[in-house]
């Protein structure tokens, strides 16, 4: 407010007749008020649509909820019980973090090498960026049915490629963790260039003289890149860890499409938390107690390997670092804020 | 972000190629790659691309064809406009599909830039109490996983009546934290306070002021806010699927129905996923460029 009317003169009795008087107490209020005013359809939308949910899933989860008859008796912790005995469940988890480690770890990694050979003075660089986006429109759905296809057990592309170069066909569908192979590969399809971009991003934003430095003391591409690159992008690092672990422990729709009937396999190979959750809730037991148990369970999950995420991806592209361990303390937090005022 | 290859592109071209010949020799950052950087570029885009083309080259062909080669041929077989109109003689409400999803995705689109600017606007740009605490708020709502609220918010809609209806799917996604957050960085450098002064002196109103400086300042970074919301809301299944039912798809439901009802006829599934595809693939054509240059000016979100 300050900032904003410094110059406007001070509300005078006698020098202000009654009709500017009166614009002006409406203009004291549109200042006031304006921010919240705009700001309001986030909060509104945001409680409405997505926080309001996210605590009543805690209530629904204690009652015997169906989908049809509505809200049934208070049954308590009894759906939690349910569903950690169920042994659905453990597969349902097994395949979450399987395929959420084999998608998010080879990504970040493939897309930080990705992001450090696009950094380099291309020719025609807006092409290169561009075609690593390409996955990016492709709808999760349609790439699990294209890759449902190439990785069909029988006579699918992946197979006869295999078979042909010596190697036994792969089970795709019907083993656990080729089965996991598979959609993870999709996952990463889909989602490396998009990192890959937001790493190039922050690379751009590393000082030259960094690297100006690192070569005239006679360090190579790939101790530049280990000990520059790496230890500076950590801001982002985090946040690409963090964004990829609430996308990966949620996956959905690519195991859903990788066969025809996506209720995740014959045995559950590859059926995940949220394909259980939709099974539990619009399937055949039509429970949402059940599903809404399941779905707080995972919201946990997700918080607390979000904070293992934060602790080890800070441990990890801190060390490494060319500043000594004594200074580092001090110099992180300043390093982080200097970090975020310049990208805003 | 960062001035280096900003000043690169608008600086004339012989003046840039100069400066990085003349740092050549220091920096490595600024040499040119050699080829074996290209191959391996080159070979992930071509791997990027092929699901792609492998769509439509299973799309432009007869399930027999399938059948017999796994592989298919490199070359496109000529069906495809045969499959495309199966796929809109089949039984399978891919019109409607369509309309649907244009109208989610503008819609969301539209709303998305209005609103994430307005409070953007207000975040990078007004006073206000409580202004820091709500922005944090906004920044860590990014890391909930909304979509684990999906039972309430399927009883709210139903309760509302507004099961199996467009505006259930459209609602929810109408303002966004990241599109919040995006238009604060971005408003926070790109629009200078003496703009904004300068109206208010001459007496013009908040939402004047919004409306004739702020607007016209976030353009670039609306254009890329609208560009990924679209893309968001275009291939989005899971909540839609959910609330709206088989009778009212959305384009990536159709995708879904193609696949339950004609799992044998790969040509004819291909096909269709082509079709709900391409609406995309062409908006990258003309935007991507834009798209790729959003990323770049916002990504360091950490």
């Amino acid at each position: 407010m300050a900032v904003l009317s410094p110059h406007k003169p001070p509300p005078e009795v006698d020098r202000a007749p009654r009709r500017i008087a009166f614009s002006q107490t409406v203009g004291k209020w549109d200042v006031k008020l304006s921010p919240y005013l705009y700001i309001s359809p986030f909060f509104i939308l945001f409680g409405i649509t997505g926080l309001f949910p996210l605590l009543y899933t805690g209530y629904v989860s204690l009652f015997d909820w169906h989908l049809l008859y509505g809200k049934g008796d208070f049954v308590g912790l009894q759906n939690f019980v349910d569903v950690v005995e169920s042994p659905s469940f453990h597969k349902a988890l097994r395949n979450t973090f399987s395929i959420f480690l084999l998608s998010s770890v080879p990504q970040v990694i493939m897309a930080l090498i990705l992001a450090a050979l696009l950094s380099a003075n291309l020719r025609a660089k807006t092409f290169w960026r561009m075609g690593v986006l390409i996955p990016y429109v492709v709808a999760p759905v349609a790439v699990g049915l294209i890759f449902g296809r190439l990785f069909a057990d029988e006579s699918g592309m992946v197979n006869t490629i295999l078979t042909g170069v010596g190697i036994d066909a792969v089970r795709w569908h019907a083993e656990i963790f080729p089965s996991h192979f598979a959609i993870a590969t999709m996952v990463n399809f889909r989602w490396t260039g998009y990192n890959t971009l937001i790493f190039l991003a922050a690379m751009q934003a590393i000082p030259r003289e960094l690297y100006e430095a690192a070569i005239i003391d006679g360090a190579g591409r790939f101790r530049q890149f280990f000990s520059i690159t790496v230890p500076q992008l950590r801001a982002t690092i985090i946040f690409v860890v963090i964004t990829s672990t609430i996308g990966g422990l949620q996956i959905f729709d690519e195991p859903r499409m990788f066969d025809n009937t996506g209720r995740g396999g014959s045995d559950q190979q590859w059926m995940t938390v949220t394909m259980y959750i939709y099974e539990l809730g619009w399937g055949n037991q039509k429970s949402f107690g059940r599903a809404s148990a399941v779905a707080w369970i995972l919201f946990l999950i997700i918080v607390v390997i979000g904070l293992i995420n934060y602790m080890i991806t800070n441990k990890i592209s801190s060390s490494g670092g060319p500043k000594p361990t004594k200074t580092k303390k001090s110099q992180t937090p300043k390093r982080t804020s200097s970090n975020n005022r310049r990208t805003r | 972000m960062s001035s280096i290859p900003v000043i690169a592109q608008t600086a004339g071209k012989g003046a840039a190629r100069s400066a990085s010949r003349r740092r050549a020799k220091l920096a490595g950052p600024d040499r040119r790659p050699g080829w074996v950087t290209y191959l391996i570029l080159g070979v992930v885009i071509l791997i990027s691309a092929y699901p792609i083309y492998y769509t439509l080259l299973l799309g432009s062909t007869t399930q027999t064809t399938i059948a017999a080669n796994p592989v298919p041929s490199l070359i496109p077989d000529g069906k495809l406009f045969e499959n495309f109109g199966r796929v809109f003689s089949s039984n399978i409400p891919l019109m409607q599909g369509f309309i649907n999803s244009v109208i989610v995705a503008s819609l969301q689109a539209v709303s998305v830039v209005i609103f994430s600017t307005l409070a953007g606007y207000s975040f990078a740009k007004l006073r206000f109490r409580g202004r820091g605490p709500l922005l944090v708020f906004v920044i860590a709502t990014m890391a909930i996983p909304t979509q684990l609220g999906i039972v309430p918010l399927f009883i709210v809609m139903s309760e509302i009546g507004w099961s199996g209806k467009l505006i259930a799917v459209i609602v929810p996604g109408m303002v966004t934290a990241f599109g919040v957050f995006w238009m604060t960085q971005y408003l926070d450098s790109a629009l200078p306070y003496e703009l904004i002064e300068a109206a208010r002196v001459d007496g013009a109103s908040m939402i004047r002021t919004f409306w004739h400086i702020a607007l016209p300042a976030a353009r670039p970074a609306a254009a890329m806010l609208a560009l990924f919301t679209f893309i968001g809301s275009w291939t989005a299944f899971f909540w839609p699927f959910i609330i709206l039912g088989s009778n009212n798809p959305t384009l990536p439901m159709v995708i879904q129905l193609l696949n339950a009802n004609y799992f044998t006829d790969y040509a004819l599934i291909m096909s269709g996923v082509l079709l709900s595809t391409l609406p995309l693939i062409i908006v990258f054509i003309f935007a991507g460029r834009h798209l790729v240059a959003g990323i770049m000016q916002g990504a360091v979100k950490g």
